[in-house]
């Protein structure tokens, strides 16, 4: 089928099977909200099942199965659509076809949904849109991812990339029936399909099952592929800064560097390891240092996002340590850059890489977000390739990361007696 | 010498023994992972506030357990035995549940090495005076955090109005002071009294071979065990809750709740299973996602995504709950118990209770896709005297009646509380 591919994992070792519909748009501020609320909006009803009601039955029917609305973003490309877990038949009463009929409820779900007059669902949109609202709202519920938001939106503000996951509330507000339907279709006529599939059945099976779920898939654009934006819009050696004040007992600090200028290609299994050694495990500087030794913090930790080029790091201290946890965190990663890795500390960051790529493959979940990324990526390494290289990742690769990082945002959440600033 | 128990209808096979000193264990193989996993439980969390020793009543402090979690990681020559295993390749972590502290790790391979690692270090501990200084402000750290958090404030909020003695009401990692209280001797004490092989259980699953991992478990620790200690009731909780309306303002979005009743104290065993089955059946019957009341909440706009329910049966008493985000919490709280005293009337529908149970089924069995979650619950049943490959054959016995009796006995308005978080002016 046009624009639709099928990475299928065979694997026997599970009682439960995998698969996932994921459409590839553009992320931006005219998409995120709409991207955001469609799956749901989808899931609400179909021609045949008009109501969640009737849709959660057919699932119980299938043994508890779950279709679950999946939106995630890759750098500046949604990637929106339905995830499905159910169990194997061969561990059920009569043996049925779960895969079969978790297929054909997923075509249903993607391209028959309930509409009136050729259009989605008024009170389903309307409902959603406002869930949507609500979900945006909820964003300050959990205080350390808050803060991480907080941190993307400063640094990438004029960028794609900062537009938040779900959209702003303003561009929530302005979803209709009208432009998410026409928004709808173009998606059914263009965007890219990626399907994926774990679990005991033969990859011809798969096909042919997903063949004709999604049969119907009006094909009648050309193919557009979404694409990621390196551009650089901050001036050279300008930090911004943002202090934002809230009802917390606990300081959140976060920072972010951008690694694209010198890693215009980054080799993921060298980004892992760099990460891994910095802040993302156990062995790293941020956990040993930055916790252990100086006990700045309860957490202190950092992630890569391979896709944007881009380093950051969080903590949660004290409100007055604010400063003091900066410069520490920054010194590290000098530290880092000047190859200041002790063999352990090397070892341990490998090890970590390896460990969590094996992990990969004994889940499900695991195995599609990763080839999902391999997708969209449109190469790579498989997981086993990626764990071999990464045991291979030396103390000079991981420096040469650390050297190209540019700091570029510090924002802190703290209390509400502080003084509100931003810059 | 450990037994081979084969569970066709699930395709699994564990090999479990008691061995000499008292440990419990129990080696699941899952044959074609790459992976391996290791859980050494502790049948000691923080709801385990008192207990009798010797003919004397002692106290674990609050918070206590937590704490000890945190100081075991710490070795002889003051390295950090989670370091130790992640430059080994394991993946190490732990954590203490009001009825549990356990450690663990995965690890694609030297399993051998880090269990005995990791057997050592849990048996054998090592802090000082000076280093349970040190762990005061990152304990405070992870308690302000969880101040933070609404779920957690609404959680607790919940169990305070339910229960009036019951240690599952505070906080597993206590409170500010009683961090600053905590000393090197009471943990110690802690650990001589709790940290018995008898009173501990080790799960491996994944990659493994039964007959070593019980070989390093005789070579790494002690040959016998102190007996375990006896668990000291705090007090008999009343029926009812204690207070019917709890709320605090906070810095959220929309407003959410949490309402709840208490149910059966004392579950053990199979009966505890059966008994976990029945209420989660029954939640599922009037408020699951294919309720029509759920469809009904959610058509006018009061429930969305984040409304569900729950039962836990942890630390001695048990307790159903429900809730989420909504613009009108007791309209909702109203609506569920009026619902579920329609269907404690007149019976849950019988094709729609059945395909209840094929979710329930199909739950089973996907539960057996995560190693951590078949660790977590081998070793729960070990402490709580179930076994829990067993589940599907107690499942088979649970019907539409024992669902509407749990319902007529425990969701009603009588019985429930309700914990409320409503947004701030900002």
């Amino acid at each position: 089928m046009r624009g639709v591919w099928l990475t299928a994992v065979r694997a026997e070792r599970f009682k439960t099977g995998c698969l996932s519909v994921t459409a590839l748009a553009e992320h931006g501020k005219r998409t995120a909200a709409m991207n955001a609320v469609l799956p749901y909006v989808l899931r609400r009803g179909t021609s045949r099942l008009p109501d969640m009601e009737s849709i959660a039955g057919a699932l119980d029917d299938m043994y508890g199965a779950r279709i679950e609305p999946a939106i995630r973003k890759r750098g500046e490309i949604a990637a929106l659509g339905f995830c499905a877990d159910f169990p194997d038949g061969a561990f059920l009463p009569g043996r049925p076809d779960t895969l079969g009929a978790v297929a054909a409820l997923m075509g249903e779900l993607l391209l028959s949904p309930a509409t009136k007059g050729g259009r989605l669902r008024a009170d389903y949109v309307e409902s959603e849109r406002r869930n949507l609202l609500d979900d945006i709202a909820a964003e300050i519920n959990d205080k350390r991812s808050y803060a991480s938001l907080r941190l993307t939106g400063t640094m990438f503000r004029g960028e794609r990339y900062g537009v938040p996951k779900l959209g702003t509330a303003a561009d929530a507000e302005r979803i209709s029936v009208a432009t998410l339907t026409k928004y709808y279709k173009e998606l059914m006529a263009s965007a890219p399909i990626e399907v994926f599939y774990c679990g005991a059945e033969p990859t011809e099976r798969v096909a042919a099952l997903v063949r004709e779920a999604l049969s119907p898939l009006p094909r009648s654009a050309q193919i557009r592929m979404p694409v990621t934006e390196n551009a650089w819009v901050v001036p050279e050696g300008q930090v911004r800064r943002v202090t934002e004040t809230m009802d917390v007992t606990q300081g959140r600090l976060c920072m972010g560097w951008r690694l694209s200028e010198a890693v215009p290609d980054p080799d993921r299994a060298v980004l892992a390891v760099f990460n891994a050694a910095f802040g993302g495990s156990v062995t790293s500087k941020l956990f040993t240092h930055v916790r252990e030794e100086l006990g700045l913090c309860y957490y202190a930790e950092s992630v890569t996002d391979r896709w944007k080029g881009a380093l950051f790091a969080s903590a949660g201290i004290d409100f007055d340590m604010a400063g003091t946890a900066e410069r520490e965190i920054a010194a590290q990663l000098d530290a880092l850059a000047r190859g200041e890795l002790e063999d352990w500390e090397l070892e341990g960051a490998r090890r970590a890489v390896v460990n969590a790529v094996t992990s990969v493959l004994d889940e499900q979940s695991g195995l599609e977000g990763y080839y999902l990324d391999r997708s969209i990526a449109g190469t790579g390494l498989r997981p086993e390739e990626l764990a071999a290289r990464a045991s291979l990742v030396t103390r000079e690769e991981i420096a040469a990361v650390a050297a190209c990082a540019r700091l570029k945002c510090v924002t802190f959440l703290t209390a509400e007696d502080e003084d509100a600033d931003e810059t | 010498m450990l037994t081979k128990r084969d569970y066709p209808r699930l395709g699994e096979t564990a090999c479990v023994g008691e061995l000499e000193n008292g440990l419990r264990l129990t080696v699941a193989p899952k044959p074609g992972y790459r992976k391996s996993l290791a859980f050494l439980a502790v049948n000691y969390g923080g709801a385990d506030r008192f207990y009798e020793k010797d003919g004397e009543r002692l106290e674990s402090p609050a918070g206590a357990a937590h704490f000890l979690e945190h100081k075991t990681f710490e070795l002889e020559d003051g390295q950090d035995a989670m370091s130790l295993l992640a430059q080994r390749g394991a993946n190490a972590n732990a954590f203490t549940s009001p009825d549990m502290t356990a450690f663990h790790f995965d690890c694609a391979d030297g399993l051998e090495d880090s269990l005995r690692l990791l057997l050592r270090f849990v048996s054998a501990p090592s802090f000082t005076p000076e280093s349970v200084e040190r762990e005061k402000p990152i304990i405070t750290q992870e308690i302000r955090m969880s101040e933070d958090d609404p779920e957690d404030v609404m959680y607790y909020g919940l169990l305070r109005a339910l229960y009036e003695y019951a240690p599952l009401r505070e906080n597993v990692a206590g409170d500010i002071d009683s961090v600053e209280a905590m000393d090197a001797e009471t943990l110690y004490r802690l650990h001589r009294d709790f940290y018995v092989p008898a009173n501990m259980a080790l799960v491996v699953t994944g990659r493994a071979d039964p007959a070593e991992i019980e070989d390093i478990c005789l070579e790494s620790l002690p040959p016998s065990s102190r007996p375990r200690p006896v668990a000291v009731s705090p007090g008999q909780e009343k029926p009812g809750p204690v207070s019917v309306r709890t709320k605090r303002a906070m810095d959220v979005g929309a407003p959410m709740f949490l309402a709840g009743a208490k149910a059966k104290s004392g579950l053990l065993g199979r009966e505890s299973v059966k008994f976990e089955l029945t209420a989660t059946l029954a939640l599922s019957a009037v408020l699951g996602t294919s309720s029509p009341l759920y469809r009904r909440l959610y058509d006018e706009g009061l429930i969305n995504e984040t409304f569900g329910c729950a039962f836990e049966n942890v630390a001695g008493v048990s307790h159903l709950s429900f809730g989420g985000e909504t613009r009108d919490p007791r309209l909702v709280c109203l609506r569920v118990l009026e619902e579920a005293a329609a269907l404690a009337a007149r019976g849950l529908d019988e094709a729609f209770f059945e395909r209840q149970k094929k979710t329930a089924y199909g739950g089973a069995i996907r539960s057996l896709g995560s190693l951590e979650n078949i660790a977590y619950n081998l070793a729960a049943g070990t402490f709580a005297g179930y076994d829990y490959f067993e589940t599907l054959g107690v499942l088979d016995t649970v019907t539409a009646e024992d669902c509407r009796g749990f319902l007529a006995a425990y969701l009603t308005a009588q019985s429930c509380a309700i914990s409320e978080i409503l947004t701030k002016e900002r």
